[in-house]
């Protein structure tokens, strides 16, 4: 027969709407609306996974997302295979595809259910002690064996291929939670005017009504009145409603992070539907209505597939018409658990007893099961437990001590009483208050702007819920007193009693396997164990046993594990402390939050206006930053090596066309400009003439090298100027800095001009030659237009800023031209450059050609500790000045201090040994370790057109050590250097007139 | 993410429209020629750090790029009040928690 265990007469669910599903690929019908779980059991599957540590069979033990052992493997097709779903929160669809996790071979017969037998070795602690010694024995026996136990589930190995999308929004009212607090809140909100976001983590709005059938709000039974109050809600303009979302992070001011889920429940989702999608919303006022999660008693064997909550069995039974048995137990020290039993008998399923650890329990629901002629065993505790892969019997003796009696059922339902869900109250950074009468940690003093109503406020009466949570709602739209709402809500059901910590059987000498944290194993015992281990707060305890620590984050467990820490020691509970509730309060998926940020999204990627000539030319393309540069131009049959050292000798033989677009560039206009630019760089800039540039350093406020490059002034009161590719962003913010706040004085505006202006160097003694045919209105002679200057004019009938400067050594230009014409103008310079015979260079031929003249590169022959003293450039500082920034960083005693490390060239003795960049320096590489480092090389080449390699190195007191032998320590033995100049190339530096 | 008044934009930002920019009220010495290493330490690298009001600089670098002043309370992370580059620094006493 299709779903046994299914209820013609109960829950809300359309029996003629069945639904297929698999699990562990057998075949299997539930009803639409149905969870994996609620599906699973309507079959009498109860056994659905394997515990952590010792493999137990585990089943269900709630209905909702505070599960801590029903995880399962959702798989929809090879790439989408989600671990760790909790079956009472999935959603069956036709052809779901679940999997049962942490089994092998099969789930109901699994080798690693030794773990069980052994598990004297698994005791807290065990991986502190057990995983310590030999040494060797951690490659290849503990951390496999680890890593294989360690983490349930399997993670795709495959790229996500769905979409997640994000969205920001603003509310006057946030409502977490749609029981009947929220729902409530909510409606009294929206009624005052409010802009609500109401949100619920359940298919559909009604929170604990869903079960509690006593319940009776504005006439209506609780569960129809939800369903009225969401369906009005729905359809106003000022409410979003959003279910299938979970609140799971509240931050600073007053703004929570949700998770929406989209298309988990959904057969065939459309490839372009996301997911799930994330809500940054942000909330003038939140109002908490988290409600309240059930604990299970702590008792011997506690853990067998079968033992669920009560609250679970009535949520299975009332909405989804399922009996999580035929004859079934209850074990509680509270009042609600009760109600499942009233509820199980009248849909006619026999109940086997009623275990109550109270001595006298009152009450209509105690008069109830005892005129339904239910046996309530009061004053009793069911002390063990029996059955393999489901629970067959229990144990039960009277709590004073007596005879022990086994008592037969195929379920036991547990309640130790309710735990109120503080956890986002407690993210807000609200402190907790310990109520010692009802044993719980309540809201205290709220920090930010929310209000928490209903059970997670602590509340147990559901007319003053209703009552509180439409005066909550009503307040935080801004409504006056007068117009409060009131709504008649009342139930017949009682949420009183419970207990905290091991019950009977499971108390100081007990041995047996009472479990606390279902999910990581972790028992009564254990917890016991860590105290006399010497563990005083409970997030030590937390630690050594690891309760709590699972991805349920000890939502059942915690207040268990608290309250056997605080009996040991003999403290009161809130002494031994409570852990801290940290977001998320459901494990929300990378997807969700990573959103649109991945894969061509994950960061822009900025390309010249040559860069398609580039790629169409060859060109091997290196990342700098965001940047794509042209590394270097093979030709048909070069490798790296060939196509730069082709590149360095045509360049110095004739010419080269680079692209220098990606050079940071910044306007700096104004009657200040040059007293701003004598302040930002070392160099002085008042007596340098229009039409003129100047190599400029800039400096930290500490004396050490910034940025540099090259500066034209085009007018007295405007500067063209340029910085290194990756720094032109926090160039300008330095300096904005600086102008805002300690120069506001100075009259000058500060324009970043990197995108507007295309740059085409132009290298080689050809290169004048190759762009003269091109120029209008600029005189290129040595005369007229001299080494380091610039002129403005036209090029191929553009505009152009045409500046003279090499990074190369030879005569050169650049080429500034509107980015729209950088392409067109390219294309004319590389047309006359064929000519001359010139070529296009890439990125490793620039640098090599710059490391040949000793020029350095900010971030590579710096490091944020190096002044322009150590790097050679003591001439670039303006003797004369009175101020800039970094002038008295400079004269800081270690910065003037004999010794420093300094920039100079190495040449290896063998001159075709090319060094590692990185590489350290020593004076002799057979002193004892630790050899003193004197340095270390920050660029090494072959250099095409010295024919030998070359290296600039930092090295300590390097200045004074021309002509020293030292030695580059490597793996094969020393490597011999000689210590050089930094110039390679054309000491004299004639070639850049020539 | 903090929600941050921009004083020159009049208007509450999200956080990440603006970006830290350490200390505020730590004046740029205008005798750096003659500060004697002591004063030079205090101005640079001496921060107060305290836990509760601090006094500190923002930029509104992804909305109007201006420089201003924050006092934020570190143990709450609630900002207290923004205000102007150059406007004094507030008397707060008794503001923090
Ligand atoms: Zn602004």
């Amino acid at each position: 027969m299709a779903q046994p265990f299914r209820i013609a007469t109960a829950g809300r669910l359309g029996k003629a709407d069945p639904v297929r599903f698999t699990f562990d690929g057998k075949s299997f019908e539930g009803l639409h609306g149905d969870t994996l779980a609620s599906a699973l059991l309507a079959n009498g599957v109860h056994l659905v996974g394997r515990s952590f540590k010792y493999h137990r069979p585990r089943g269900m033990v709630s209905a909702g997302a505070e599960e801590p052992n029903a995880l399962v493997g959702v798989h929809r097709d090879a790439a989408r295979r989600a671990p760790n779903v909790r079956a009472t929160v999935q959603e069956i669809h036709e052809g779901l595809n679940a999997v049962s996790q942490n089994r092998w071979p099969s789930l109901s017969f699994d080798v690693g259910a030794l773990n069980d037998l052994a598990s004297p070795f698994f005791s807290a602690g065990f991986y502190y002690k057990t995983f310590m010694w030999p040494k060797a024995a951690w490659e290849r026996v503990y951390e496999p064996f680890i890593r294989r136990a360690a983490g349930l589930g399997e993670a795709p190995d495959r790229p996500d291929p769905d979409c997640y999308a994000n969205r920001f929004a603003h509310c006057d009212v946030l409502v977490i939670g749609g029981g009947a607090a929220g729902l409530s809140a909510a409606l009294a909100a929206a009624n005052a005017g409010a802009r609500v976001i109401l949100a619920d983590e359940q298919a559909e709005t009604g929170g604990a009504l869903r079960y509690e059938t006593g319940a009776m709000i504005d006439g209506m039974p609780g569960w129809n009145w939800a369903q009225a109050v969401t369906a009005d809600l729905a359809a106003r303009d000022n409410v979003r409603l959003l279910t299938r979302t979970t609140g799971f992070g509240y931050y600073a001011q007053n703004m929570v992070g949700l998770v929406e889920r989209l298309t988990d429940h959904l057969v065939s989702p459309a490839t372009d539907q996301p997911r799930e999608r994330l809500w940054q919303v942000r909330a003038k006022r939140v109002v908490l209505a988290t409600g309240a999660i059930e604990r299970h008693m702590v008792f011997p064997d506690n853990d067998r597939p079968g033992i669920m909550l009560a609250s679970a069995a009535r949520t299975y039974l009332n909405h989804f018409g399922v009996t999580v048995g035929r004859n079934v137990a209850i074990y509680t020290a509270g009042d609600s658990a009760w109600q499942a039993a009233l509820d199980l008998k009248r849909s006619g399923v026999s109940i086997a007893a009623i275990v109550d650890c109270r001595p006298d329990p009152q009450g209509p629901h105690v008069e109830e099961a005892r005129r339904l002629g239910i046996e309530c065993l009061t004053g009793h505790a069911v002390t063990g437990t029996g059955g393999r892969l489901r629970v067959s019997s229990i144990k039960v003796r009277p709590v004073s001590g007596g005879a022990e009696r086994t008592i037969a059922c195929d379920a036991l339902l547990t309640s130790s009483g309710w735990t109120p869900a503080v956890h986002l109250f407690s993210q807000s950074r609200g402190k907790l208050a310990f109520d010692a009468e009802t044993q719980r940690f309540l809201p205290g003093n709220a920090v930010q702007e929310l209000v928490s109503v209903g059970a997670c406020a602590g509340n147990i009466d559901l007319g003053e819920t209703v009552a509180e949570a439409l005066k909550a709602g009503h307040e935080a739209a801004g409504g006056v007193a007068r117009k409060l709402p009131k709504l008649a809500a009342d139930s017949t059901e009682r949420w009183s009693g419970g207990m905290l910590g091991a019950g009977e059987g499971a108390g100081a000498e007990s041995t047996a396997k009472a479990f606390v944290d279902f999910q990581n194993d972790v028992t009564a015992k254990d917890i016991r164990q860590a105290v006399r281990e010497g563990m005083r707060s409970i997030e030590h305890v937390k630690r050594f046993t690891t309760t709590g620590m699972a991805t349920d984050q000890g939502k059942t467990s915690n207040m268990h594990g608290l309250a056997i820490a605080a009996e040991m020691l003999d403290r009161p509970i809130p002494e031994v402390g409570l852990t801290t509730f940290r977001a998320p309060y459901t494990p929300v998926t990378f997807g969700a939050l990573v959103g649109h940020g991945k894969g061509r999204l994950f960061e822009p990627v900025r390309r010249t206006p040559m860069h398609d000539w580039a790629e169409a030319h060859g060109a091997v393309f290196e990342d700098v930053g965001q940047w794509k540069r042209a590394w270097y131009f093979p030709q048909a049959g070069e490798d790296m090596h060939a196509a730069v050292a082709r590149e360095c000798r045509t360049v110095r033989q004739s010419a080269g066309i680079f692209d220098a677009t990606t050079l940071g560039k910044i306007e700096v206009v104004g009657p200040d400009a040059a007293r701003f630019m004598e302040l930002m760089y070392t160099n002085p800039w008042q007596k340098l003439g229009v039409g003129r540039c100047r190599y400029g350093v800039m400096l930290r406020e500490d004396g050490f090298i910034y940025d540099d490059g090259v500066v034209g002034r085009l007018a007295e009161d405007r500067f063209h100027v340029t910085t290194t590719t990756g720094g032109a962003p926090r160039v300008l913010n330095h300096m904005e800095d600086y102008l805002q706040t300690e120069f506001p004085d100075l009259k000058v505006y500060l324009t970043s001009t990197s995108e507007q202006w295309a740059v085409i160097a132009v290298q080689g003694p050809k290169s004048r030659d190759i762009i003269a045919p091109l120029v209008e209105g600029i005189d290129l002679s040595d005369d007229a237009m001299p080494h380091m200057s610039v002129r403005e004019g036209m090029i191929c009938g553009v505009p152009t800023r045409l500046f003279r400067m090499s990074f190369t050594g030879e005569r050169g230009f650049e080429i500034n031209v509107p980015a729209d014409y950088g392409r067109a103008v390219w294309e004319a310079v590389w047309a006359e450059g064929e000519k001359h015979g010139a070529c296009a260079y890439g990125t490793e031929t620039m640098h090599v050609l710059r490391a040949e003249k000793g020029f350095i590169i900010v971030g590579q022959e710096t490091d944020g500790t190096v002044t322009p003293h150590d790097a050679g450039l003591s001439w670039a500082i303006g003797k004369k000045k009175t101020d800039f920034v970094g002038m008295r960083g400079l004269a800081r005693p270690d910065l003037v201090a004999p010794g420093r490390k300094q920039l100079v060239g190495l040449r290896t003795r063998d001159p075709k040994t090319v060094l590692e960049e990185g590489a350290q320096i020593v004076a002799d590489p057979d002193a004892p370790v630790p050899v003193p480092m004197l340095g270390h090389v920050t660029s090494s080449y072959w250099s095409e057109n010295c024919g030998h390699s070359i290296a600039l190195a930092l090295v300590a007191g390097g200045h004074e050590r021309m002509g020293e032998t030292l030695y580059v320590p490597m793996p094969e033995g020393a490597i011999t250097v000689e210590v050089t100049s930094t110039v390679f190339f054309d000491e004299k530096g004639a070639r850049t007139n020539g | 993410m903090l929600l941050i008044h921009c004083p020159y934009c009049e208007e509450g930002r999200p956080e990440l429209e603006f970006r830290h920019a350490g200390e505020a009220h730590i004046a740029r010495p205008e005798n750096m020629a003659e500060l004697s290493d002591e004063d030079f330490e205090r101005f640079f690298f001496i921060r107060s750090n305290p836990k509760g009001i601090v006094y500190e600089r923002w930029r509104h670098i992804h909305g109007c790029a201006r420089f201003f002043n924050a006092a934020r309370d570190t143990v709450s992370d609630r900002f207290l009040t923004t205000y102007k580059a150059g406007e004094p620094k507030p008397d707060l006493d008794g503001e923090g928690k």
